[in-house]
C-alpha cells in the first residue's frame, strides 16, 4: 500500500525586514491513509508552516519547496494553483485551525458558509446539502441543528464554533484532516470533547489526520506516531509510544522533563536553558546544540547525521546511542508551610454583580461574575485558584489585587480592610504578576525604570536605595545587571515574565498574586519559571496566589487549591488530597479531562 | 548560575533586530525609508527657506513697480534674470513673494495643528482612559464637530472676527482636532487594558501618574505622525481661506492669496497661478510623505520598503 | 434593529442642534449682526434701530429659542442682504448642490474603490505604489488650485468642456472631478486597508483551505466584509461634500449652496449662514444615520446583538 501523503525535504522561507526566515527545513513525513500523526512543537518551531506550506495557505511572499510532495500518488507538484484548489483542498484534505472565533465568516450564516463549498463544485444539490449539513451538526454534537443551521457564528461559544468548523471540513468528505492547534484556544474540559470527536471522526471515517500542537500531552494519547519538530526541523520522529516512551534525541528527553505531571510528588522540573533559536541563518550545526547538557565539539562544527532506531524511529543527532536521561528528580527546595501562619489576605464574602447593555439605552442585564466567594491565603503559602474560563477567577484576582472594588463583602490584608488603605499602602502588601509577559511592561521604558517605579510611587526619592533595590530584585529572579538599560522588547518571553517578577519583588510584599503567570510561554520557559517560583519561596518565604487552568501546574506549585466554577468556590484544600481524591464532581471532570501521558519523567526510559 | 549564562548566550546569538533599542531600530529604518527622507528633505528644505527668506529673495516682496506689472519668467520671451519667476499685477518680484509665502505657510501649519494637538489629545486620552460618560460626552462633541461645515464656520468666522494671521491660526487649529481625537482615544482605550497599567495602578499609581508616565509615551508616535499629516490639512485651509479672500489679507504674501490674485489673469499668465499652487503642493506632499513614513517607521511591524 | 435605528435618528437630530446652537452662538457673539446689517460707517442711531427691529437687542438665549421656535415651522428668518425669507434661498439653490455632491462621489466611488481593491490585491506591486502615488498627490493637492489647473487644461488649452455655469450635464462634469478628486485619499486607502486586512483574516485562511480562490473567494468571503467600513467612510465624505462645495462651485461659477454660502459670509448675512450651517450639518448626521442602516442590514453582529 502506498502511503497517503509523503513529504521529502520540505523547506519553507518568509521573507522578514530583518532578513529571510528558514521556517521549516528539510522536513520528511509520511502517512498511511487512515492513520494518525501528531506534530508537536514550542512557538516557531515550524510545525504549522509545515501545514499551511502543504495546503498552499503561506501567507504572501513565503516560498516553499520539496524534493516530493505527494497525496495519494498524485505529485502535488505537478498541480496548478488552480488545479490544487479544485481537487485537494477541500473535497480531499480538508483543515481546521486554531482560533474558533475568527475562523468562520462573521457576516454570514452557519448553513450558509456550510454548504456552499459542495453545492459550487457541483458535489450536492442545495437541498442535498442541507441535509448533509443537519446531519453533520448533530453528529459533531450541536444541539437543534435546524436553528444553528442559520444562525451567525457570533451566536456560539468557542467549542461550538469549533465544532460547526469540523463538521463543514466533513461536508466534503475528505480523506486527509489537519487539526491546526484545534483545541489551544478552548477549556480544558471542551478540549478534551473535540479531542474525543476528533478521534472517533477519525475512526468512524478511516480518514487520516495530522494534530499539531504545543502539547505533548495532547498528542500523545491520540496520535499513533508523533514527530518532534524544533528550530524548522523534525528531530525525532516514530511510533507515539517509541518518541514518548524511549525518546532518543536530548531535546525530546529534555522537554519530557520539563512538562509538569498531574500524579507522584512534585519535583523540580528540569528547565531547558535559553530560549528557541531564531532561524534567519541557514544551519551549519545542531539546532539544539545551544541549549543542550550534551553539547560536545562535533554539534556546532557539523550537522547532525539521522540515526534509525526500530520500527521507523528515527532522530537527528551526532550522539550514536542516545544519552541516557541522566538527571534524577530533584526534590523542591521549599519546604511545606505550616497550616496555623497568619492570614495575610483575605476575602470575606466577595460578590461581584456587573451590569451591561447590550446597546447605549438598551435593557440592563446583571451578571455575577462572583458569587460569596470567601479566600485566605496564608503567609509563606502557594495557593492555587483554578477554573475555567468565565469562572471568575481573574476577577477575583483584581479585587484582591485592590484593582476593582467588590459590589459586596470585605477583603483584608493583614487583617486591615483593604477600603481603608490608601493605594500606596496597598501596593506594598501585594502585588501582581500577570499572564502575557508582552503586555505587562511598557515598551517605552528601561527594565532598570520598570523595576524602580513601585519605588518611586512609594515615595522612595532617594536613587541609591532605588538603584540596591533593583539590584536585589534582579538578583532574585537570576537576571543578569547588563540587561537593565534594555528595553522590553530586547528581551525573551521568559525574560520578561522575569523582569515581571522582579518589579512586583521589588517593594518587598507580603504576598504575589499572578495571573496564569506561565500560560503564555512555551513549555520549556514554563518550566523555567515554575523553578523560579520554588527558588522564591525557598530564599525569601514567598507568599503567593496563583490563578491556572492548567491541574498540572497546581500540582507542581501549590501547598492548597481552591476550584473555581461560575463565580463559587466549589472546593478547597490541601492540593495534593485535592488531586488525588476531588469531592466535587466538577474538580474530578476537570481533573479527567486534563491531558496527560504516562511517561512519568522519573521512569523514562532509554530507547535500544 | 551555568543555566542563567547559557540563556543569555542563546538569548544574544538570537536575531540582531531583537537586540535593538527602540531608538536604534528607529533610526535604522528611517534611513532605509525613502519615501520618508523625500517629504523630510522637503519640509526641511522649505524650513530652511523660510528662515533665512531675507537673505535668500533677491527683491522686497512688498515693492511694487508700475513699470515691470506681470513680467513672464524668465525662460519665457519677454522675461528677465532680474525676476527669474516674473513679477505679479503690482510688479512685485514673484520669487520674493513666493519665498516669503513660506514664512504665513509654516507658522500657520505648526500653529494650527499644535493647537489642535492640544484640544485633540486632552480630550482623547480622557475618552480613552475614563471611559463611561466621559467617552460618551467626548464621543458626543466628536461627532457634532464633524458635522459642523467647518470650512464654511472658519470662513464666517474670520470675516467676522476680522482676518490676521493670528486668527486664522486659531480658527483653523480650533476646527482640526478630531483626528487626534480619534486616534488617542482608541489607542488610550488599548493602552489602558494592557497590563502594565494594571501594575501601576496595584503600584498606587494615580490616573494622573498613569496617563503621564505610562499612557502619553506610548502615544508620542502616533501624535507626531498625526501632527504631520495635520501640518499640511492647515496649511491647505489657510490657502483656501486666503483664496476665497478670508483669510491673509493682501500684501502680506500668502501662496492662496496668490493665487487668487493670479486667477484673474490666469488665462494669458498661467504662471501666476501654478507656481504657488506648486508650492503648496511642494510643502504639503512633502507632510504627506513624512507622516507616511513615520507611521512606517513607527508601526510595530515596520515596513519593508 | 428598529430600536436601533431610532436612537440613532435622535441622536443625529440631537447632534444637528448642538451644531447650530454652537454655530449660532459663536456667529452672534463674534460680531454685532445690527452693524453688519447697517454697514460699517452707518451712524449708532441707525444701527440701534435696525437692533430693535431684528429684535437684536434681546439676550442671545432668547433669540436662539425664538429661531429654534422658527425652524419646527419651517421659517428660518429672512436674510439681511437679500430680503427673502432664507428657507426659498437655500430651497432655490439646493438641486445644484445636490446635483454637484452626488456626482463628485460617483467620481470618488469609480476611482477609488477600484484602486485601493487591485492594491491591496497585489501589495507592492506597480499597481500598489501607483495608487499610494495618486493618494499621496490628491492629499496635497489644494482643491481650488486643482480647479484652475483643469479649467486652463480642459476647458481653456484643450476646450472640451464649458469654462463654468450649471447648464448642462457637461458643466458639471470638471467640478465633479474636482470636488470628487478630494475624497478619493481617504476612500481609497480604507478600501485598501479594509480588503488587505480581510484577505489575511482567519475566515479567508477557512474558506482557501475549502478550496475558494480568485474571484469566488472575494466575492463570496471579503467583499461584504470589507465594504462594511467603506460606506461609513462614504457616508462622512458625502456629507462633507456639501459643505465642500464652496470652492468648487466659488471656481466653476455654479449657483448653488456653496456660493450662496460665500455670498452670504461676505454679505455678513448671518440668517442664510446660520441655516447653511443647520442644513450642511443635517445633510452630514443624515448621511452617517443612512450608514449606520446599511451597516446593521449588511452586518449581523449589528443587526443581531
Amino acid at each position: 500500500m502506498s502511503a497517503l501523503l509523503e513529504i521529502r525535504d520540505l523547506s519553507v522561507a518568509l521573507p522578514l525586514p530583518a532578513g529571510t526566515l528558514h521556517a521549516v527545513r528539510e522536513v520528511d513525513l509520511t502517512l498511511d491513509r487512515g492513520q494518525s500523526i501528531g506534530i508537536v512543537g514550542e512557538s516557531g518551531s515550524g510545525k504549522s508552516m509545515t501545514a499551511l506550506a502543504l495546503m498552499r495557505l503561506l501567507p504572501r511572499g513565503a516560498r516553499h519547496g520539496a524534493t516530493r510532495l505527494a497525496f495519494d500518488g498524485v505529485d502535488l507538484a505537478s498541480l496548478s494553483d488552480a488545479g490544487f484548489a479544485r481537487e485537494i483542498a477541500g473535497p480531499r484534505i480538508g483543515m481546521i485551525f486554531q482560533e474558533p472565533m475568527t475562523s468562520l465568516n462573521p457576516v454570514y450564516t452557519i448553513g450558509r458558509q456550510m454548504t456552499e463549498g459542495a453545492v459550487s463544485r457541483g458535489m450536492l444539490s442545495a437541498p442535498d446539502a442541507r441535509r448533509k449539513a443537519l446531519d453533520l451538526l448533530d453528529r459533531v454534537g450541536i444541539p437543534d441543528p435546524e436553528t444553528r443551521f442559520g444562525q451567525f457564528p457570533h451566536q456560539m461559544s468557542g467549542g461550538q464554533r469549533q465544532r460547526v468548523m469540523i463538521a463543514m471540513t466533513l461536508m466534503l468528505d475528505p480523506e486527509l484532516l489537519i487539526a491546526d492547534e484545534p483545541t489551544t484556544a478552548l477549556d480544558v474540559t471542551v478540549q478534551a470533547q473535540i479531542l474525543d470527536l476528533l478521534d472517533d471522526l477519525r475512526r468512524e471515517r478511516d480518514m487520516a489526520t495530522i494534530l499539531i500542537s504545543h502539547d505533548l500531552a495532547v498528542v500523545a494519547e491520540r496520535t499513533d506516531s508523533v514527530a518532534v519538530m524544533y528550530g524548522g526541523q523534525v528531530i525525532e520522529q516514530g511510533a507515539a509510544d517509541d518518541v514518548l516512551h524511549r525518546p532518543a534525541h536530548p531535546y525530546t528527553q529534555s522537554l519530557l522533563h520539563a512538562i509538569p505531571q498531574v500524579g507522584g510528588t512534585p519535583a523540580r522540573l528540569s528547565a531547558i536553558p535559553g530560549t528557541v533559536p531564531s532561524l534567519t541563518r541557514p544551519p551549519t550545526a545542531c539546532v539544539f546544540a545551544p541549549r543542550c547538557d550534551h553539547r560536545r565539539a562535533e554539534c556546532v562544527a557539523q550537522r547532525p547525521p539521522t540515526r534509525t532506531g526500530a520500527s521507523g524511529h528515527a532522530w537527528r543527532c551526532v550522539l550514536e546511542t542516545p544519552p541516557r536521561s541522566g538527571r534524577g528528580a530533584e526534590p523542591l527546595r521549599a519546604p511545606p508551610t505550616a497550616a496555623n501562619a497568619d492570614i495575610v489576605l483575605a476575602a470575606r464574602d466577595v460578590r461581584q454583580v456587573y451590569t451591561t447593555r447590550k446597546a447605549m439605552f438598551a435593557a440592563k442585564r446583571e451578571i455575577v461574575a462572583l458569587d460569596g466567594v470567601s479566600i485566605d491565603l496564608h503567609r509563606g503559602e502557594t495557593l492555587a485558584l483554578i477554573g475555567e474560563s468565565g469562572s471568575g477567577k481573574s476577577t477575583l484576582a483584581r479585587i484582591l489585587l485592590g484593582l476593582a472594588e467588590p459590589t459586596s463583602g470585605e477583603v483584608t490584608m493583614l487583617g486591615r480592610p483593604v477600603a481603608a488603605l490608601s493605594p500606596v499602602e496597598r501596593a506594598s502588601f501585594v502585588q501582581p504578576v500577570f499572564q502575557d509577559p508582552y503586555s505587562s511592561l511598557n515598551p517605552r521604558r528601561r527594565l532598570s525604570e520598570i523595576i524602580e517605579r513601585p519605588l518611586w510611587l512609594r515615595g522612595e526619592h532617594d536613587a541609591a536605595k532605588r538603584k540596591a533595590a533593583v539590584d536585589e530584585a534582579m538578583d532574585h529572579v537570576r537576571l543578569p545587571k547588563r540587561l537593565l538599560h534594555s528595553y522590553p522588547s530586547q528581551l525573551s518571553g521568559g525574560q520578561r515574565q522575569r523582569v515581571a517578577i522582579a518589579r512586583a519583588l521589588v517593594t518587598r510584599p507580603e504576598a504575589l498574586v499572578c495571573d496564569e503567570p506561565t500560560s503564555a510561554l512555551d513549555v520549556s520557559v514554563q518550566a523555567q519559571i515554575l523553578n523560579l517560583l520554588d527558588d522564591l519561596r525557598a530564599e525569601m518565604g514567598l507568599t503567593c496566589l496563583i490563578i491556572t487552568h492548567d491541574m498540572a501546574v497546581v500540582h507542581q506549585v501549590a501547598d492548597r487549591v481552591a476550584v473555581m466554577l461560575e463565580g463559587r468556590i466549589v472546593e478547597e484544600g490541601p492540593a495534593q488530597r485535592v488531586l488525588a481524591s476531588p469531592e466535587s464532581a466538577y474538580t474530578a471532570r476537570l481533573l479527567a479531562a486534563a491531558p496527560r501521558f504516562e511517561a512519568v519523567p522519573d521512569r523514562l526510559e532509554v530507547a535500544q | 548560575m551555568t543555566d542563567i549564562d547559557a540563556t543569555f548566550a542563546a538569548a544574544d546569538a538570537a536575531d540582531e533586530t531583537a537586540t535593538l533599542t527602540p531608538g536604534q531600530v528607529f533610526r535604522r529604518r528611517m534611513f532605509g525609508h525613502t519615501g520618508f527622507l523625500i517629504g523630510a528633505g522637503l519640509i526641511a528644505l522649505i524650513a530652511l527657506v523660510a528662515i533665512f527668506a531675507p537673505l535668500l529673495a533677491p527683491h522686497d516682496p512688498f515693492a511694487q513697480s508700475l513699470s515691470t506689472r506681470m513680467l513672464p519668467p524668465a525662460w519665457v520671451d519677454g522675461g528677465t534674470w532680474d525676476h527669474i519667476f516674473g513679477t505679479d499685477q503690482n510688479g512685485r518680484d514673484y520669487l520674493s513673494r513666493l519665498i516669503y509665502g513660506t514664512r504665513v505657510s509654516i507658522t500657520i501649519g505648526i500653529g494650527a495643528a499644535t493647537i489642535g494637538l492640544l484640544i485633540g489629545v486632552t480630550l482623547g486620552v480622557l475618552a480613552g482612559y475614563f471611559g463611561g460618560w466621559v467617552d460618551h460626552g467626548i464621543s458626543f462633541l466628536l461627532t457634532a464637530q464633524l458635522a459642523l461645515p467647518g470650512l464654511l464656520l472658519a470662513m464666517a468666522l474670520v470675516f467676522i472676527i476680522g482676518p490676521s494671521i493670528w486668527v486664522v491660526i486659531g480658527i483653523v487649529g480650533v476646527l482640526h482636532w478630531t483626528y487626534y481625537l480619534v486616534v488617542t482615544r482608541s489607542a488610550t482605550q488599548r493602552i489602558r487594558n494592557l497590563d502594565f497599567v494594571a501594575a501601576a495602578a496595584a503600584s498606587g499609581a494615580n490616573p494622573r501618574q498613569i496617563i503621564w508616565h505610562e499612557i502619553l509615551p506610548n502615544l508620542f508616535s502616533s501624535i507626531i505622525v498625526i501632527f504631520t499629516f495635520e501640518l499640511g490639512i492647515a496649511i491647505l485651509a489657510e490657502s483656501s481661506l486666503s483664496f476665497l479672500g478670508v483669510g491673509i489679507q493682501p500684501p502680506t504674501p500668502s501662496w492662496g492669496l496668490m493665487i487668487a490674485e493670479g486667477k484673474q489673469a490666469m488665462f494669458y499668465r498661467p504662471w501666476l497661478v501654478i507656481l504657488p499652487g506648486v508650492c503648496l503642493f511642494l510643502l504639503v506632499i512633502g507632510a504627506n510623505l513624512m507622516g507616511d513614513g513615520l507611521r512606517d517607521i513607527t508601526s510595530p511591524e515596520g515596513r519593508n520598503e | 434593529m428598529l430600536r436601533y435605528i431610532a436612537l440613532r435618528g435622535l441622536l443625529a437630530l440631537l447632534v444637528a442642534f448642538t451644531v447650530s446652537l454652537a454655530a449660532f452662538f459663536l456667529l452672534n457673539v463674534a460680531t454685532d449682526p445690527a452693524q453688519a446689517i447697517a454697514g460699517e460707517d452707518a451712524p449708532p442711531e441707525v444701527v440701534e434701530s435696525i437692533r430693535a427691529r431684528y429684535g437684536l437687542d434681546r439676550p442671545l438665549p432668547v433669540r436662539y429659542a425664538d429661531w429654534l421656535g422658527g425652524v419646527m415651522t419651517g421659517d428660518f428668518g429672512e436674510s439681511y442682504y437679500w430680503h427673502k425669507p432664507v428657507a426659498t434661498l437655500v430651497a432655490d439653490r439646493a438641486d445644484e448642490t445636490i446635483t454637484l455632491a452626488l456626482s463628485a462621489l460617483a467620481v470618488t466611488i469609480l476611482i477609488a474603490i477600484p484602486l485601493g481593491a487591485l492594491a491591496a490585491l497585489n501589495p507592492n506591486s506597480w499597481i500598489d505604489r501607483f495608487a499610494l502615488g495618486v493618494a499621496v498627490s490628491a492629499q496635497a493637492v489644494p482643491n481650488f488650485w486643482l480647479g484652475l489647473i483643469v479649467i486652463i487644461l480642459f476647458a481653456v488649452t484643450f476646450p472640451i468642456f464649458p469654462v463654468s455655469g450649471d447648464d448642462t450635464w457637461r458643466h458639471f462634469v470638471l467640478p465633479a472631478f474636482v470636488l470628487g478628486a478630494s475624497s478619493v485619499p481617504a476612500v481609497m486607502r480604507l478600501t485598501r486597508t479594509g480588503l488587505i486586512e480581510v484577505m489575511g483574516a482567519d475566515y479567508i485562511r477557512t474558506a482557501r483551505a475549502k478550496g475558494f480562490r480568485g474571484w469566488p473567494l472575494l466575492r463570496r468571503h471579503a467583499l461584504r466584509n470589507a465594504l462594511l467600513p467603506v460606506i461609513s467612510v462614504l457616508a462622512v465624505q458625502l456629507g462633507q461634500k456639501f459643505g465642500g462645495s464652496v470652492i468648487t462651485e466659488s471656481i466653476f461659477a455654479i449657483n448653488g449652496l456653496g456660493r450662496l454660502a460665500l455670498e452670504s459670509i461676505l454679505g455678513a448675512d448671518i440668517p442664510t449662514v446660520q441655516m447653511l450651517i443647520f442644513v450642511f450639518a443635517i445633510v452630514f448626521v443624515a448621511m452617517n444615520l443612512l450608514a449606520d442602516i446599511l451597516n446593521a442590514a449588511l452586518d449581523p453582529r449589528i443587526r443581531i446583538g
